[in-house]
């Protein structure tokens, strides 16, 4: 156990000390920085207002939309059809759509757009919809009280009846008139961003596992080694120890990103820009992942748009998520590395490593390639399957998750990922032990079945 | 009293048997060879003895009982296929490769402190290891070999990529490690190194053991009975002179002498050889031919039959 510790040390500390390490470490940060404080900067710059046609059929929000300094409101009066139709014509930025409801209150609402609509419009048409129906129960119990006249009821009973929960659905009308469901939806971005992290992390350090047994091949320091620890043991402290350096580069990157765009847009504010840089921030910050959407959403200096996004991130089950996303991140490097550290066993050098990278990289690639099929069929089979077999579980169950998968479902692939690993792990190590001993040989898949059956 | 001892241990790989059947003692605080053609299985042993791979079949006793996973703090190995971290700090990596074979990190610390001054190496600490030439890396490797004290050392061709210089101050350090009682395993294809520096051999061919015993031993078994006679001119040719069975293996001529290998029949002794050369030429020197360790070698594997069943 000590010997795995200092092996694990070692990994550690010689990759965290190199040059490149440091590097990626800063300009990781100033990279996504910019992507978030850019666009801000833009947006508080050009102060482009959108404009948004309703056409509510029920009447009841007429004129309840205030116009803002980012969204022009205007009021339409004629069928969905006919304003679907000259939506690309009328040179809005989306249709808000509210349909006409029987005998209950509107608690739906469609919003049509040719691009995608920012999340803050749809907070706050959600916000002032809910608000208004809201208000619209209160005045209708208030009234039933006062012609009842009968026991006094208590305030908290009246609060909850009135509670109401507004959906607005996006949809994406092409030039050809055609609809499609919008990606803006943050359990969408959630979930795809979840899903590359895993796939870019898998891929980064786990060749690096692979480059660190190839190098300890060729330096001929491996023999050293294993005359005092078992293969085994060199194998698991190199795929744990680069797992935390892989560990220590993003939490680096989240804790620097987030610094580096708090200290830009406060700056920002301070110069003068009166539009809220933090709205927007938490806007732009959905793209991020989950720790620093959550770290911001949970920051103190809250308003009307950190209300409304606090709601929209209610929608999606945070403990859940980001309890997946540490479970399957980890374990679906593990896996992987083990397979990238029997790999580097195998072969002599990196040039070699073509033949057996390619079984390895397909369910990766195709779990990336069929994200965006899943995305849109979160719980149909093709999705099912993807996310209980192991090597693509790791990145279509993150992109899943988010759209709520059912308990038993996602238990029962967090069973397989690991017995996958367990099996990897074994596989991995009959291959390694045999390999980093072997020089100067052409190594077959039929070598390596052979390696795997040898006591 | 054997330090390491082998019994009828057998490896089988898929389509070759590695060792076959090797029973083996190395006896305590002796320098042993380990001898043998390419691919007899020299490395393969070696590996065994440092549990990096298990045997078949066969039992492997260290100090009185069962080789055991932990014994590996007892044992220094020095692979024929060495390295070291290329773009590691040498005191790093010294200090790494001494606290993975057990020493604590103050233990290491002192030990290597020690040696680096021994050495005169104390410079190189800091330094990486791809700074360093060939041969201070080989002298590097040598000395975290042996750091922890192990009571079993283990040279496979330690030789290689030194200098005459370095190679003499590297045996230097096998023999005193000898006479600190530590117990040795050095094999190598370099004959005259193992006539310098081992009690004992044992020959590998072809994953049996065909030679093994105390080296002294083994030669006296090998001698022929032939001697070299240094003479002066003569005009016909020695064999003339000599009883037909006094065989002439060789005759050559320098400026002023003759040399002759002459193999004397069983019981003969060299007074008899003396007696019937004396009449007719005058002897300079006489000396018994005793076979070099490359001779035996060479001899021992060339009269192995051929294994029918080995498949190459």
């Amino acid at each position: 156990m000590k010997k795995i510790f200092l092996i694990i040390q070692r990994e550690y500390l010689t990759r965290v000390r190199k040059r490149s390490f440091i590097v990626m470490t800063i300009l990781g940060p100033l990279l996504m920085a910019a992507t978030i404080v850019v666009p801000i900067y833009l947006a508080t710059r050009t102060n482009e207002k959108k404009t948004v046609a309703v056409l509510d059929e029920t009447g009841i929000f007429y004129e309840k939309f205030k116009d803002s300094d980012e969204i022009k409101f205007h009021y339409t009066v004629s069928d969905i059809s006919t304003a679907k139709a000259n939506f690309s014509k009328s040179g809005d930025d989306a249709l808000l759509f509210i349909p006409k409801t029987e005998v209950s209150l509107p608690t739906n609402a469609i919003l049509y757009s040719e691009k995608s609509v920012s999340i803050n419009i749809t907070s706050y048409v959600k916000n002032v919809m809910t608000k208004e129906v809201e208000e619209l129960k209160l005045q209708a119990r208030l009234m039933e009280l006062q012609t009842d006249k009968k026991e006094p009821v208590a305030v908290d009973d009246i609060l909850r009846s009135i509670k109401t929960s507004v959906d607005i659905n996006t949809m994406k009308i092409g030039d050809d008139g055609q609809e499609s469901k919008s990606y803006t939806e943050i359990n969408m971005v959630l979930g795809m961003f979840a899903g590359i992290l895993i796939y870019f992390f898998i891929f980064l350090f786990g060749s690096q596992v692979m480059r660190g047994v190839i190098e300890e091949k060729t330096s001929r320091i491996v023999e050293v080694i294993i005359s005092s620890v078992k293969p085994f043991q060199l194998m698991m402290g190199k795929i744990i120890g680069v797992g935390l350096v892989g560990l220590t580069q993003f939490l680096l990157w989240v804790v620097l990103t987030f610094g580096i765009v708090t200290l830009v847009t406060s700056t920002m504010q301070s110069a003068g820009h009166k539009k809220s840089v933090s709205e927007q921030m938490i806007t732009q910050g959905k793209g991020m992942n989950p720790a620093v959407s959550e770290a911001i959403s949970s920051h103190p200096e809250s308003n009307e748009g950190m209300g409304s996004m606090m709601e929209a991130l209610d929608s999606v089950n945070f403990p859940v998520m980001i309890g997946a996303f540490i479970f399957f991140f980890l374990m679906g490097y593990l896996l992987y590395a083990a397979l990238f550290a029997a790999i580097g066993g195998a072969v002599d050098s990196e040039a070699d490593t073509q033949q057996f990278m390619f079984p390895i990289t397909i369910p990766l690639i195709l779990s990336i390639i069929m994200a965006q099929y899943i995305i849109r069929d979160p719980d149909g089979p093709i999705a099912f399957w993807f996310s209980m077999f192991p090597l693509t579980s790791p990145v279509i169950m993150m992109i899943r998750i988010p759209f709520g998968v059912p308990y038993l479902q996602v238990v029962l692939s967090m069973v397989l990922l690991i017995l996958g690993f367990l099996g990897a792990t074994w596989l991995a190590a009959k291959i390694y032990r045999t390999g980093i001993l072997m020089y100067g040989k052409k190594i077959s898949y039929m070598e390596l079945w052979k390696w795997i059956r040898y006591k | 009293m054997d330090l390491f001892s082998a019994h009828a241990v057998s490896k089988q790989y898929a389509n070759h048997k590695a060792l076959d059947n090797v029973t083996i003692s190395v006896p305590d605080s002796h320098i042993f060879g380990l001898l043998g053609p390419n691919g007899a299985g020299k490395t393969t042993f070696i590996r065994i003895i440092n549990q990096i791979i298990a045997p078949d079949e066969g039992e492997l006793i260290f100090m009185g009982r069962k080789l055991q996973p932990n014994d590996i703090a007892h044992i220094g190995y020095l692979p024929e296929e060495r390295g070291l971290y290329k773009k590691m700090a040498v005191g790093e990596q010294a200090m790494y490769l001494a606290q993975l074979k057990g020493l604590s990190h103050h233990e290491a610390q002192t030990r290597l402190k020690y040696w680096f001054e021994k050495f005169e190496i104390k410079g190189w600490w800091n330094k990486k290891v791809e700074e360093l030439s060939k041969g201070m890396q080989q002298k590097i490797q040598f000395l975290v070999t042996i750091i922890h004290d192990p009571k079993l050392l283990i040279f496979d061709e330690p030789f290689s990529g030194f200098d005459p210089i370095n190679a003499n101050l590297l045996k230097e350090e096998i023999l005193a490690q000898k006479e600190k009682g530590t117990t040795i395993i050095f094999s190598t294809h370099n004959m005259s190194s193992v006539e310098e520096l081992c009690d004992d051999i044992v020959l590998i061919d072809r994953s049996k053991v065909i030679l093994s015993g105390d080296m002294r031993n083994i030669k006296k078994t090998y001698k022929t009975n032939t001697f070299e006679v240094s003479y002066n001119t003569c005009d016909d040719a020695l064999q003339s002179i000599l009883p037909a069975e006094f065989q002439v293996l060789s005759e050559s001529r320098d400026v002023d002498h003759r040399n002759a290998q002459i193999k004397l029949p069983a019981g003969s002794t060299p007074n008899d050889l003396i007696r019937s050369m004396l009449p007719f030429v005058t002897i300079y020197s006489i000396n018994e031919k005793i076979p070099s360790m490359n001779d035996i070698f060479i001899q021992a594997v060339t009269q192995q039959s051929p294994d029918p069943e080995k498949q190459d």
